[in-house]
């Protein structure tokens, strides 16, 4: 399928979210839309897919002007959309999945479940995309819940796939399979509209990358362009995709665990007799591939998870089974892995958020009653000081861009009093600029000599900022090593290979 | 983005744009009273039942609906606030006021207490948590104020404070079962509060017929009346026979506090801040058992208070009807609650509401023969309609594309 976007318009109000951006995807294209949070790539893709309406402009599907009025239309005229929040049954099959809304069925309205498991297997063969149709989606990984949702557009007949930010949620070995998927798609003659602010990826992946910024088409790129351009047109100025780190002698022993034995919900030791030391002045880095444990040791040093044996203690005090006010007070700053559901109060204002975790400490609060004028202007400083984008410090913080939450949870964090910080997937869908900020920001509380904890999935991540890279797997530290170890020694440990064997 | 001027102005839209749907709501629910009287009312269903057997002109059809419908809503009117030719006779003559001032009074009175127990649900729906035990609460409250007001006999200065003071501790002691049970066992509230409401019933038949608080020569289920100096004083003086009294002052209090707690108050930010990410409240260091057990407290407590506050300004005794089925002002203060979206101040104007449509209901059925049960079909839609916020906008074509648009343009990828 051919699709041209003419000169798209849309306006909120006085708020133009996108300004006459042209675009042409090719049959069998990798299309590239490469932009910062908030650059206006969400609105342009709910206006090709029907969701919203433009106020100027055109959508061509092989020269033919089509208007859609509903994301329904859009399906039945061959798009298809991955959305980066899968839109699957957790409790249903691949299979019944797939085929939701569109059902075969045999007599009295039964569903069809030997055909609906025909036509998966059919689909998956024609496009290389294996998966067990019996399998119920909420034990599959988020990798293979991902090709469910590619299958499910597929068996909707898409010519044309929207990919909303598909490797956000995904390991490195999870991003690897689905490119070789999208290059077997393009293959076969389906066109690609891929929408990510990872410049890797794009530069892997891409056949034409269009770049957008504040509403606009701000130029296209080459896969063949450096990086730093890439993100240096993204951002609209140069970026520095390294952060610089300045020697620093670590201090005495900051964050003391030893042998850890945590418990995962379903009651088996997820963090399973782990010992870790971190110095003030120093990042030690925690790789691995998610579900080893580390979710689970992060929740256990913030007080929100029992401990089931060993220690943990802060700056020599001993913090095991503390509750989370004491690990607060203790000095502990804490960014959340899920940031929305344990870092922010989404219907709360800016300014309230800001002081989540403090609204009793001076001057916010005396003798119980709240000091709003305090709380407002603590949030205007953070604002300006953390560059947070929004309307008002009395917005909700739902009404804010991914990166500017995470800003707001940073901000807040690093604003008050700490002994030791635990960063749990820092920059997590955020865009280049603002993980470049954060990395800043982290890297200076370490220059001022305190002790950090970063857990991240992102191998790039780990190997910028740790001062030492510690490996876990299965609840268990492999080793502790080098940020100049090469990235295969590092991954064949994130397996449970040994530091020394490797 | 960049504007920030205009985006603070379209939130200052959206603030005011659920006001605008409680109004409109109010309004289908009486297009919806109408409705019921036009079907119910057998010569307004004749009348337009001719148009089609015997080709009579539309007009008289429509002048007996209007009439109907406009008779039936004017005798509300006039039973719930006040009636204009009393009203003026008063204002020109100087005598007649407590008759123009009774439909006001007997509103005001009914909306103290239920202004008080709806304000205790409020505080915890806005907590995440559902209160269903503020009748029961009530009755305790009501309960305890007897007990204290009846039995022990001390100045007014002591004796009413203490009496109030007594009705609150028993709504505190009424919701702390709950909320112990729940923040310690897990139990789920709503099961504990539903059947804790009979378990009240039937310890206040209980109560009643020992002897300590049964009216001395009574075998009924009736208690004894409380002392003058525990009574909440009528407003204008007993010789005005007009029955609102000084719990319109504790209501206004509890209203304030109310507000003050919820909006500047550091224990305040702690419930709201449950009620709205129970996850992050316990990341952020807040004891979530603390706050169930608090918040059950201060609900069950306000109901307490609704309840005495009852006794103390209007019945003097409670009695095994006391709070029990129409009167069950703990329920109605759910749907109150609800209807003033569990803030304090929506709260007040929602319990005059349904206040004035029970008051006035009364008046109609008496003047009109239209049975009361109209107020509470009129009540019943205008909480539907509340509760449908997007059919009230589809159906008055309130502008609510632009609300949506801000919200996907500003939402982003990864968020």
């Amino acid at each position: 399928m051919r699709l041209e976007l003419r000169g798209i318009t849309k306006r909120f109000g006085s708020f133009t979210a996108n300004q006459r951006i042209d675009l042409t995807v090719e049959p069998g294209q990798i299309h590239c839309l490469l932009g910062e949070n908030g650059a206006g790539k969400s609105t342009l893709m709910n206006v090709l897919f029907g969701l919203l309406q433009p106020d100027e402009g055109e959508i061509l599907i092989d020269g033919e002007a089509v208007h859609f009025t509903n994301s329904g239309e859009a399906v039945r005229r061959g798009i298809g959309m991955v959305h980066q929040h899968f839109m699957l049954v957790p409790v249903f099959t691949v299979a019944e999945n797939v085929v939701l809304g569109f059902e075969p069925v045999k007599s009295f309205g039964r569903l069809d479940r030997n055909r609906a498991r025909e036509e998966i297997r059919q689909v998956s063969q024609t496009y290389n995309l294996e998966v067990d149709p019996d399998a119920v989606i909420e034990e599959l990984p988020v990798g293979i819940q991902q090709r469910v949702e590619i299958l499910k557009a597929l068996n909707h007949n898409a010519e044309l796939l929207i990919l909303d930010e598909p490797t956000a949620v995904l390991t490195p070995q999870e991003i690897d399979a689905l490119m070789e998927i999208m290059r077997s798609l393009a293959a076969s003659g389906k066109s690609i509209l891929f929408i990510t602010h990872k410049l890797k990826e794009v530069k892997a992946i891409a056949d034409v990358i269009t770049v957008i910024r504040q509403g606009e088409v701000v130029g296209t790129a080459q896969p063949t362009d450096s990086e730093g351009d890439l993100a240096a047109l993204m951002v609209g100025r140069s970026v520095n995709l390294t952060v610089a780190k300045e020697d620093v002698t670590p201090g005495e022993v900051a964050l003391e665990i030893t042998d850890l034995v945590v418990r995962d919900d379903r009651g088996l030791p997820a963090v399973d007799g782990l010992s870790l030391s971190v110095r003030a002045g120093e990042i030690v880095a925690l790789a691995g591939v998610q579900g080893n444990g580390q979710t689970e040791l992060v929740e256990a040093i913030a007080g929100m998870r029992p401990v089931e044996s060993g220690s943990i203690r802060l700056r020599g005090r001993d913090v095991t089974n503390a509750t989370p006010r004491e690990v607060l007070d203790a000095g502990l700053g804490h960014v959340p892995e899920d940031r929305q559901l344990h870092g922010l109060v989404l219907s709360m204002s800016v300014a309230d958020n800001l002081v989540l975790n403090t609204p009793r400490r001076a001057p916010f609060a005396r003798r119980g009653s709240r000091n709003l004028g305090a709380v407002a202007q603590n949030a205007s400083d953070l604002v300006q000081r953390f560059d947070i984008r929004t309307t008002s410090i009395q917005s909700p913080v739902a009404s804010l861009s991914g990166g500017n939450q995470q800003k707001v949870i940073v901000a807040r964090e690093l604003s008050r009093p700490l002994t030791f910080l635990v960063a749990s997937q820092p920059t997590r869908g955020l865009d280049v600029g603002s993980i470049e900020y954060v990395h800043r920001q982290i890297v200076d509380e370490r220059n001022g000599g305190l002790g950090v904890l970063i857990v991240s999935s992102e191998l790039d991540e780990v190997l910028a900022l740790g001062d030492r890279i510690a490996v876990m797997h299965k609840g268990k530290i492999t080793g502790v090593v080098d940020p100049s170890t090469s990235r295969e020694t590092i991954g064949l440990m994130m397996t449970g290979a040994h530091a020394e064997e490797s | 983005m960049s504007d920030a001027a205009v985006h603070v102005s379209w939130w200052a839209r959206l603030r005011s744009r659920p006001a605008l749907v409680t109004l409109f709501a109010l309004l289908l629910g009486f297009v919806v009273g109408a409705l019921v009287i036009v079907t119910t009312t057998a010569s307004v269903l004749d009348a337009w039942r001719g148009i089609f057997h015997s080709w009579s002109a539309p007009g008289h059809a429509v002048k007996l609906t209007v009439d109907n419908v406009g008779s039936a809503y004017r005798t509300m009117f006039e039973g719930a606030i006040l009636s204009p030719s009393n009203f003026w006779h008063a204002l020109t003559t100087g005598h007649g006021w407590p008759l123009a001032l009774t439909p006001l009074s007997e509103t005001l009175t009914y909306a103290t207490p239920l202004a008080i127990a709806s304000i205790g649900v409020g505080i915890a729906f806005q907590t995440g948590i559902f209160n269903i035990g503020a009748n029961g609460q009530a009755i305790l409250g009501g309960i305890a104020g007897a007990a204290v007001g009846s039995m022990i006999h001390l100045p007014m200065f002591l004796h009413l404070p203490l009496t109030l003071l007594a009705g609150l501790l028993g709504g505190v002691v009424g919701g702390m079962v709950p909320g112990l049970l729940k923040a310690y066992t897990g139990a789920h509230e709503v099961i504990v509060t539903l059947m804790f409401n009979y378990v009240v019933a039937a310890f206040l038949i209980l109560t009643l017929l020992s002897t300590a608080l049964q009216m001395p020569g009574q075998q009924n289920d009736i208690s004894r009346t409380i002392d003058g100096s525990a009574q909440l004083p009528p407003l204008f003086g007993a010789s005005s026979g007009l029955r609102v009294n000084w719990g319109l002052f504790v209501a206004a209090a509890v209203a304030v506090f109310a507000w003050w707690f919820l909006e500047r108050s550091s224990l305040g930010f702690d419930f709201r801040v449950t009620g709205a990410n129970p996850q992050a409240a316990r990341a952020s260091g807040i004891n979530a058992k603390a706050v169930i057990v608090l918040v059950f407290a201060i609900s069950g407590g306000l109901a307490g208070l609704a309840g005495v506050t009852q006794m103390a300004g209007t019945t003097h005794f409670v009695d095994g009807g006391f709070l029990i089925g129409n009167a069950g002002i703990g329920f109605t203060a759910i749907t109150v609650s609800l209807l003033g979206r569990n803030r304090p101040g929506g709260i007040v104007l929602a319990s005059l509401l349904f206040a004035a449509l029970g008051v006035g209901g009364r008046a109609m059925q008496a003047a009109t023969g239209i049975p009361l049960d109209l107020a509470t079909v009129i009540q019943s839609a205008v909480v539907l309609f509340v509760a449908t916020p997007v059919l009230v906008k589809e159906i008055f074509r309130l502008r609510t594309a632009p609300t949506a648009a801000v919200q996907l343009a500003t939402k982003g990828w990864g968020s």
